[in-house]
């Protein structure tokens, strides 16, 4: 299945690793912060209507 | 008629996103897929640059996301000058970090490609320089957000930072084509005849640049919403202090 890069089989290798690696490295930040910030702004919300 | 400014309100913003969110998501990791595995499985070696020629399925995509984002950057700021429309300002906020990721990609990909087909991992060449200037732009725009509390402030600084760093944006585009010394390629994908580009990487190419807007696009707005619960966050806890 894998295709015979040749003698350029590290540098495509490592540019599709990297670049695959990095997006997704981006994706859970986006995800995760976004999670995060859900959660606080859900807390706060819901101790402003107990103190109300 | 519907007007993208009703977009400017949060909530409407918040709840349209809610659904169109998800469907664009899937469809970026759909489209994304179909371009990459076709690029790197499908397509034969090109009879000069070998398998290096499937570098391009990324460096390409990403290297065109690098110079639309900051593109989508200062349309944004600038709505957000003249119209002070908030979601705007956090919209150019959320695609900063997508920005900078895809010209990492774009830096990383070239020079991993540069290095056996031109010899040198990286040259003083016009458009690889004026790149690597937009990624340190990039980066001095995020952390000129994180450095200022007041986000109005931080909006309205980085904004005129947008402004300046356009001319790197606009030179990495267009450097190849009036500055004739440097080592990287003009414009291999044109709309004009007699392209240079061969069917057989074209077709995949056209996808995975597809796919790449459609991420760019998914995580700027997953960004953004984000960014808009950050500010009312904000908002609650400074008015429960003046309280």
């Amino acid at each position: 299945m894998m295709p015979d890069l040749g003698r350029y089989a590290l540098e495509v290798s490592l540019a599709y690793i990297a670049s695959l690696g990095l997006i997704g490295l981006l994706v859970l930040w986006v995800w995760l912060r976004g999670r995060a910030v859900r959660r606080a702004l859900d807390e706060l919300e819901n101790d402003r209507s107990d103190n109300a | 008629m519907v007007s993208i400014w009703q977009y400017a309100n949060p909530l409407r913003f918040m709840r349209t996103t809610d659904w169109l969110l998800p469907i664009v998501a899937w469809l970026a990791v759909a489209v994304t897929a179909v371009g990459l595995i076709w690029g790197f499985f499908f397509t034969p070696d090109d009879f000069r640059q070998g398998a290096t020629v499937k570098i391009i399925f990324l460096h390409v995509p990403s290297a065109l996301m690098a110079i639309n984002a900051w593109i989508m950057m200062l349309v944004a700021s600038l709505i957000w000058l003249i119209r002070r429309h908030h979601v705007s300002a956090l919209a150019a906020k959320a695609a900063a970090p997508v920005g900078v990721v895809m010209t990492l990609i774009g830096l990383i990909t070239g020079a991993v490609w540069g290095q056996p087909m031109w010899g040198t991992w990286w040259a003083g060449d016009p458009r690889l320089t004026s790149f690597l200037i937009l990624f340190l732009f990039y980066l001095g725009y995020i952390a000129l957000w994180a450095a200022i509390e007041d986000p109005d402030t931080a909006a309205d600084l980085t904004a005129v930072l947008c402004l300046v760093g356009s001319v790197f944006a606009l030179l990495s585009r267009y450097a190849a084509f009036f500055w004739s010394q440097g080592l990287h390629q003009g414009a291999s994908l044109s709309l004009a005849p007699g392209t240079r580009v061969d069917w057989a990487y074209k077709a995949p190419l056209y996808i995975s640049m597809t796919g790449f807007g459609l991420i760019f696009v998914a995580l700027v707005l997953a960004g953004t919403r984000t960014e808009i619960r950050a500010r009312r966050m904000k908002a609650l806890v400074a008015r429960e202090r003046m309280a």
